[in-house]
C-alpha cells in the first residue's frame, strides 16, 4: 500500500502495533505492526515467530521483525498467551510490508485482561500521533 | 547535520535519510536495499559519498610526512597512483583506514571516513608541526563532492561521457565528464569494478543527473554496507577501532613497519607475537541475521553482520581466537539469545570465484 492506511475496525498501540478482536470470540485478538512501522523499517527480510504458549505482556516486546539494516521490537497491545502464529511469514516475510493488516498478521493471542483495550487508540487517535 | 550538494536529489527521489558521521545521508531509496545492492552486482549503481573527507598534503616533505603517518609504503605510489593504508596511534591502534592518491609530484590527496575526518586532520597537522615537516596539510573537504559509480557496467556508463580513457584500477587522474572536471579514481568499496569521482560540489547535481539518466541506479548507505560486507571490506567503527591493531584486523598487508610510521613498533611486535584475536568472515548455516555485538559462544564477538542479498543468508565478520580462524571452523553465534550455527569462510564472501 502506497499511502498510510489505518483501518477503522482495529485498535492501535502507540508503539505502532495493531490488534483485531476476533468478531466470534472477544477473548482472541490478532496482532501485527502498522503501515507506519513497516514503512519505517523498510523491506522485512526475517521474522522468527515466537512459539504458541508463550506469554505476552502489554507494552512489552514479544517478537522482532528484521530488515537488512535493523532489528525492530514488536510490542504487545494486550497481555495474554500466544495461541497461533503466522508460519507463512517465515518464507514470505515481505507480506508484512505488502499487507500489514491482512496476510502480514503476526500472532493470535488469548487476552487475559480485556480492560486493557481502554489504553489503546482508535484509528483517528493513532493517526494523530504520527504527526 | 551537514548536507551534501546532492541532498535535494535524495529528497526528490524519496530516499529515507539518516544521520551518519554528522551528515544527513540517504540510507535507501524507494527501490529498497536489496534491489539497490543487486543493481550494483549486476549493472551499475551510483552512490553519493560526499560525506567523506579529503586532506591534501603538499610540499617538499609531503612524502616524508605521509610515510610517518600512513602504515603503507607511500614511496610506492607513483604520480597517478592510489594506495590503501591505515592510520595508527603510538600503540598501533587504528585511527582510520584511508585511500591516498598522488595527484602531482609532492601533492597527495587522502580520503578519510566522515566520522574521523576532523580527528585525522588534527592528527596530520599536529604531527607535521611537532615533527617539523616542510609540508602543508590542507582540509579539502569543502572543495570536493564525491560520487561512486560501481558495478560491471559502471566503467561503460562513465566512459560514455569521458572523451579520454578512464584511469585503470588503483590509479587516478583528471578527466572531463560531460564537460565537468573530475578527479577519477579506479577505486571502490563494493567488490565490483568502477570509479570514484571527486569534483567541485557545484557540479555534483549535474553529473549525478547525467549518470542516472544513463542508467546508474541510486544506491544508499544500506546497500553500501551489504556490498562491502560481502566483499569483506572493513568498516571503521565496526571492524576497525582504536582498540584493534592492523595485524588482528587482517591488514598486515598494508603495513610496512620499515617506513617507521607512528605505531610501527607496536605493529611489528604484534606481527611477531601473532594476534590474540583475528578477524574472520562467516556465513550462517541456517536462518537468522548476525549483528554487530553478537557474542561468539566459542570466544570473540561479531563486529559486522547483515543478511547478504547476493547469498540469501546471514553473513558477518567477527574477531575470534586464533585457533578458530581456519576456513571451515564451525562457530555458534548468540543472536539476542538464539544460538545460530555459522561456518568460517574464505574472504571475500562474494566475489570472483564464489
Amino acid at each position: 500500500m502506497a499511502e498510510g492506511s489505518y483501518p477503522e475496525d482495529l485498535l492501535y498501540h502507540p508503539e505502532h502495533d495493531w490488534a483485531r478482536i476476533d468478531p466470534d470470540d472477544p477473548r482472541i485478538a490478532t496482532l501485527g505492526i502498522t503501515w507506519y512501522a513497516q514503512d519505517a523499517l523498510g523491506e522485512v527480510v526475517f521474522f522468527d515467530p515466537p512459539s504458541p504458549g508463550t506469554a505476552v505482556t502489554k507494552d512489552q516486546p514479544y517478537a522482532e521483525v528484521e530488515s537488512v539494516k535493523a532489528v525492530s521490537d514488536v510490542v504487545a497491545p494486550f497481555s495474554g498467551e500466544i495461541v497461533e502464529v503466522n508460519e507463512a511469514l517465515v518464507d514470505d516475510p515481505g507480506a508484512i510490508n505488502e499487507d500489514p493488516y491482512g496476510e502480514g498478521w503476526l500472532v493470535k493471542v488469548r487476552i487475559s485482561d480485556p480492560s486493557e483495550r481502554d489504553a489503546l487508540l482508535d484509528a483517528d487517535a493513532y493517526s494523530a500521533t504520527l504527526g | 547535520m551537514r548536507r551534501t550538494p546532492l541532498y535535494e536529489r535524495h529528497v526528490a527521489a524519496g530516499a529515507k535519510l539518516v544521520e551518519f558521521g554528522g551528515w544527513e545521508m540517504p540510507v535507501e531509496y524507494p527501490t529498497g536495499v536489496r534491489a539497490e545492492h543487486m543493481a550494483v552486482r549486476q549493472g551499475c549503481g551510483v552512490f553519493d559519498v560526499s560525506h567523506m573527507g579529503q586532506i591534501e598534503t603538499v610540499g617538499p616533505q609531503a612524502l616524508a610526512l605521509l610515510q610517518r603517518l600512513l602504515s603503507n609504503d607511500v614511496s610506492k605510489i607513483p604520480v597517478g597512483g592510489a594506495q590503501y593504508s591505515v592510520l595508527c596511534d603510538e600503540r598501533g591502534g587504528v585511527l582510520d583506514d584511508l585511500f591516498t592518491y598522488q595527484v602531482d609530484p609532492d601533492r597527495f590527496l587522502t580520503v578519510t571516513n566522515a566520522s574521523n575526518h576532523e580527528r585525522d586532520l588534527e592528527w596530520f597537522r599536529s604531527r607535521a608541526r611537532s615533527e617539523g615537516f616542510t609540508a602543508q596539510v590542507r582540509d579539502r573537504i569543502g572543495d570536493y563532492a564525491m560520487i561512486a559509480v560501481q558495478g560491471p557496467l559502471a566503467r561503460e556508463v562513465v566512459q560514455a561521457i569521458s572523451d579520454t580513457p578512464l584511469p585503470a584500477r588503483m590509479t587516478a587522474g583528471k578527466r572531463r565528464l560531460s564537460g565537468i572536471d573530475v578527479l577519477a579514481c579506479g577505486t571502490g568499496y563494493t567488490g565490483e569494478d568502477g570509479v570514484e569521482l571527486l569534483l567541485d560540489p557545484a557540479d555534483a547535481p549535474a553529473l549525478w543527473d547525467e549518470l542516472c539518466h544513463r542508467g546508474a541506479v541510486p544506491a544508499g548507505l544500506a546497500a553500501r554496507d551489504t556490498l562491502r560486507l560481502e566483499a569483506c571490506f572493513h568498516l571503521y567503527g565496526n571492524d576497525l577501532t582504536m582498540e584493534r591493531n592492523p595485524i588482528e584486523a587482517g591488514l598486515g598487508w598494508c603495513c610496512g613497519e620499515d617506513t617507521g610510521f607512528i605505531g610501527s613498533d607496536a605493529v611489528r611486535a604484534a606481527r611477531a607475537a601473532g594476534p590474540r584475536e583475528a578477524l574472520v568472515a562467516f556465513k550462517l548455516e541456517g536462518p537468522g541475521i548476525p549483528r554487530q555485538g553478537n557474542r561468539v559462544v566459542e570466544g570473540g564477538v561479531v563486529t559486522s553482520g547483515t543478511l547478504s542479498p547476493s547469498l540469501g543468508v546471514g553473513i558477518g565478520l567477527a574477531y575470534v581466537p586464533p585457533q578458530l580462524t581456519a576456513v571451515g571452523t564451525r562457530l555458534q553465534i548468540d543472536v539476542r539469545g538464539k544460538i545460530r550455527s555459522a561456518i568460517v569462510e574464505r574472504k571475500p564472501l562474494y566475489g570472483k570465484g564464489t
